[in-house]
C-alpha cells in the first residue's frame, strides 16, 4: 500500500514539473509574440493603407508601401523602407529606418519637393507614426527589456485561447503606465492590447481585426488602434502582404531613397 | 533647339510609353505676399500675387522613368503669363549605375537654408517672397551619372550650360546698389557649363561625403567701366571651384551635421580684384533634436572666412562697405506638429553676429483635407543697409499659400 502512495506522489510531481516546463513566462510569451508579429519571414512587403478617423467620423488617408528586412534573428536588427503614395503633398516621399533593439533608430527621409535626403533625430519611439494613433514602436516593435511582463491569466478572444500578459514599463519615460496584451496561444499573434495611462485610466486599444494566411504565415492584415480618451482611431489594412521576396540589402540606401525602384514600391 | 530635342525625345519615347505606367497629377495654387513695411520700389504693395497650375507626368517602365513637371502661372505684378518647365528628365537605372538626363533639381549638403556644398542654382526671390519651399530650388539642365560600387557611391553632374541663381527683382525688393545713378547695365553669362561630383558612403555609422565643383559663382558680381565716372555696369559670374566634405550621424540624443568647403575663387586668386569675391572657407555645424513628441529643434552655426583679406581691403574703393574677415551666423528652427500632424508650426531665425543681419520666417500650415492645404507666414529682415538681409529691411511681408492637389 505504501508503495502505491510513493508512485502517486512521484507521478504528481512529474506532472507538476512538466506543466511548469510548458508554462511560458510573460517575457517568453512577448518574445514569441514579437517574433510572430514583427519578424516573420526573412523579409516582408505590404501596401499599407491607414485611415485616420476622428470622433466625428472624418477620414484622412495615409498610403504607403512598407518593406522590411530582418538583418538577423527575431528580436534583432531590422531595416524598414517606406514609400508614400498619399496624401498628395507627401507623394514620392521615402523614409528609411534602421531599427536596433537596444538603442535609438537611425532614420532618413527624402523630401522630393527640394530633392533632399535628411537624417532625422529619433529618440522618441513613442511618438506618432505619420500622425496616426500608432507609434513607431507599434509599427516596428518595442524592446522587450523596456518592460516587465507577467502572464496574468488565460482568456479567449473570440474563439482563440490567449495568454493575457501585463507589461509594465521599467522606466518612467513612457506615455503608458501599463498594458495588457492578449496573445494567441497557438500562433502568438497579439489579438488585442489595452493600454492604460500613468493615472490608470484606459488609454488606447489595439485590435487585430483580420488574420490571413500569407505563405503559411498567419498575418494580421487588418488592425485598429483607438485612442479611448480622444475618440480618434486609425484603421490599417495591409494589402498585398508578402514574405521572402529576396529584398536586397542595397535597397536600404540613399540611392534608392532618392529613386525608389519600381519593382519594390508598386 | 530645346524644342526640337524635346520633340525627338517624345518621338523616341512613344513606343516605351505604350508599355509604361503613366500617372498625371498636379495642383492649383494661389500665392499672395503683402508688404508690411512699405511699398516696393515700383510702388506696388505686394511681393507676390499669382495663381499657378502644375501638371506632373510620371511614366515608369522597367528600368526607366520619365518625369515632367510644368507650371503655368498668371502674375498680377507685371510678369503676367509665365510658363516654366520645373523639371523634365529621363531616368535609366542599371544594376549598380544610373543616369538622369534633363532638367532636374539637385540638392547636396546638409544645411537648412545655409549652403556650403549645395552648388546648384536657387531662387532667393522665391524664399523672400513667401513662395512654397520647393521654389527655393531651380532645376539644372544636366546629365547626372550615378555609380554605386561596393566601397562608395558616386554622383557626377555635367551641365552643358550654366544656370544662375535667381536674385530678388529690383522692382519688388529694395536692394543695395552702390551706384544707383548708372542705368546702363548688362549681364554676361558664362559660355560654358559646369561640373560637380559627390562621393559618399557610410563611415562607422556616419554618412560621409566629399564634394567637388568646377564652374562659376551662381550669383553675379558687378563691375563698373570706371570707378570715378562709371557709365556702365556689367554683371558677370566669376569662375569658382569648390572642394568640400560633410559628415552626419547620431550624437547623444540628436543628429549632428558637419560641413566644410574651400571656395577657390579662380577668377581672382590673389584677392586683389574688388569686383570678385575673395576665396573663402565655409564651415557649418548643425544639431537637431526631438525634445518631445512631434517637436523638432534644429540649431546651426555657420562661419565664412576670407582668405586674402588684406588684398581685399587694399583693393576696396572708398565709400564701399567693408566686410569683416570672419562672418559668424547662428540659426534656429522649431517645427511642431498638432492635430495628428495636419497642423504644422515652423519658425526659422538666422542672426549674423558679425554684421547684425537677421532673417525670421514663422509659418503655420494646415491640411484642410488630404488634397487642400493652406499656409500663412511672414518674412522679416534686418541688419546693415548693404548686407544680405539688412538691405531687405523694407521688404518685410506676410504671405498666404493655398493649394489644391489632384
Amino acid at each position: 500500500m505504501k508503495r502505491w502512495w510513493i508512485w502517486m506522489i512521484a507521478a504528481l510531481l512529474s506532472l507538476a514539473f512538466s506543466s511548469q516546463a510548458q508554462a511560458l513566462s510573460g517575457e517568453e510569451v512577448m518574445k514569441k509574440s514579437q517574433a510572430a508579429f514583427l519578424y516573420p519571414g526573412k523579409d516582408f512587403k505590404a501596401r499599407v493603407v491607414m485611415k485616420l478617423i476622428n470622433k466625428d467620423g472624418q477620414e484622412r488617408v495615409r498610403e504607403m508601401t512598407m518593406l522590411r528586412k530582418n538583418m538577423g534573428e527575431a528580436g534583432g536588427d531590422q531595416k524598414y523602407f517606406m514609400y508614400f503614395f498619399q496624401p498628395s503633398d507627401v507623394k514620392d516621399m521615402t523614409f528609411m529606418i534602421n531599427k536596433y533593439p537596444a538603442k535609438d533608430d537611425d532614420r532618413w527621409m527624402f523630401i522630393p519637393a527640394i530633392s533632399m535626403v535628411k537624417r532625422i533625430a529619433a529618440q522618441d519611439k513613442r511618438s506618432s507614426f505619420v500622425g496616426s494613433d500608432f507609434t513607431y514602436e507599434d509599427v516596428s516593435g518595442r524592446d522587450i527589456e523596456d518592460d516587465t511582463h507577467v502572464v496574468e491569466r488565460e482568456e479567449k478572444v473570440g474563439d482563440r485561447d490567449c495568454y493575457v500578459v501585463k507589461s509594465t514599463p521599467k522606466g518612467a519615460d513612457s506615455d503608458f503606465g501599463y498594458k495588457f496584451t492578449w496573445v494567441d496561444k497557438s500562433n502568438f499573434l497579439p489579438l488585442k492590447e489595452e493600454q492604460y495611462d500613468r493615472k490608470g485610466a484606459r488609454y488606447k486599444q489595439f485590435t487585430a481585426d483580420e488574420i490571413a494566411d500569407v505563405k503559411g504565415i498567419p498575418t494580421a492584415v487588418k488592425r485598429t488602434m483607438k485612442n479611448l480618451q480622444t475618440g480618434h482611431r486609425t484603421e490599417v489594412a495591409y494589402l498585398k502582404s508578402d514574405y521572402d521576396l529576396g529584398i536586397e540589402d542595397s535597397l536600404f540606401s540613399e540611392r534608392f531613397l532618392r529613386q525608389p525602384p519600381r519593382k519594390w514600391v508598386d | 533647339m530645346l524644342r526640337a530635342a524635346t520633340f525627338f525625345a517624345a518621338l523616341l519615347l512613344a513606343p516605351l510609353a505604350a508599355r509604361a505606367e503613366v500617372m498625371l497629377s498636379g495642383f492649383l495654387q494661389q500665392n499672395t505676399a503683402f508688404n508690411t513695411a512699405g511699398q516696393n520700389p515700383d510702388g506696388r504693395h505686394y511681393k507676390w500675387l499669382e495663381e499657378r497650375a502644375r501638371i506632373k507626368l510620371d511614366a515608369t517602365g522597367d528600368a526607366w522613368r520619365l518625369l515632367v513637371k510644368g507650371d503655368l502661372a498668371y502674375d498680377h505684378l507685371g510678369r503676367q503669363n509665365e510658363g516654366e518647365l520645373r523639371e523634365g528628365y529621363l531616368d535609366y537605372a542599371g544594376g549598380n549605375w544610373d543616369l538622369r538626363l534633363g532638367r532636374q533639381v539637385i540638392t547636396w549638403g546638409l544645411g537648412d537654408l545655409v549652403f556650403v556644398n549645395d552648388f546648384f542654382p536657387k531662387d532667393h526671390e522665391a524664399l523672400f517672397a513667401g513662395r512654397p519651399l520647393e521654389y527655393l530650388k531651380r532645376g539644372v539642365d544636366a546629365v547626372k551619372l550615378g555609380a554605386y560600387p561596393e566601397f562608395a557611391s558616386f554622383e557626377l553632374v555635367l551641365s552643358p550650360n550654366f544656370r544662375e541663381s535667381r536674385i530678388p527683382d529690383a522692382r519688388r525688393f529694395w536692394l543695395y546698389d552702390p551706384m544707383p545713378t548708372v542705368t546702363n547695365r548688362e549681364t554676361v553669362k558664362p559660355g560654358q557649363g559646369d561640373i560637380g561630383l559627390r562621393v559618399y558612403r557610410d563611415v562607422a555609422g556616419y554618412d560621409a561625403a566629399l564634394y567637388l565643383y568646377r564652374g562659376f559663382q551662381r550669383t553675379p558680381s558687378m563691375r563698373p567701366d570706371s570707378m570715378t565716372a562709371p557709365a556702365k555696369i556689367t554683371y558677370f559670374y566669376p569662375k569658382l571651384s569648390v572642394y568640400g566634405a560633410s559628415l552626419s550621424g547620431r550624437a547623444g540624443e540628436g543628429v549632428l551635421s558637419l560641413e566644410a568647403a574651400y571656395y577657390d575663387s579662380r577668377e581672382d586668386r590673389a584677392g586683389s580684384d574688388f569686383a570678385v569675391p575673395n576665396s573663402q572657407t565655409r564651415l557649418l555645424a548643425g544639431y537637431q533634436i526631438q525634445p518631445a513628441e512631434d517637436v523638432s529643434l534644429g540649431f546651426q552655426y555657420y562661419a565664412e572666412t576670407m582668405h586674402d583679406y588684406d588684398a581685399y581691403l587694399a583693393a576696396l574703393s572708398a565709400g564701399f562697405p567693408v566686410e569683416e574677415r570672419w562672418s559668424h551666423t547662428v540659426t534656429a528652427r522649431l517645427t511642431q506638429f498638432f492635430l495628428h500632424q495636419t497642423l504644422r508650426l515652423s519658425a526659422y531665425a538666422s542672426y549674423n553676429a558679425s554684421n547684425g543681419d537677421y532673417f525670421v520666417n514663422p509659418e503655420l500650415r494646415y491640411s484642410f483635407t488630404d488634397k487642400v492645404w493652406g499656409a500663412v507666414g511672414a518674412n522679416f529682415f534686418g541688419g546693415k543697409p548693404w548686407s544680405q538681409f539688412g538691405q531687405l529691411a523694407r521688404d518685410d511681408n506676410v504671405y498666404l499659400q493655398a493649394r489644391y492637389e489632384f
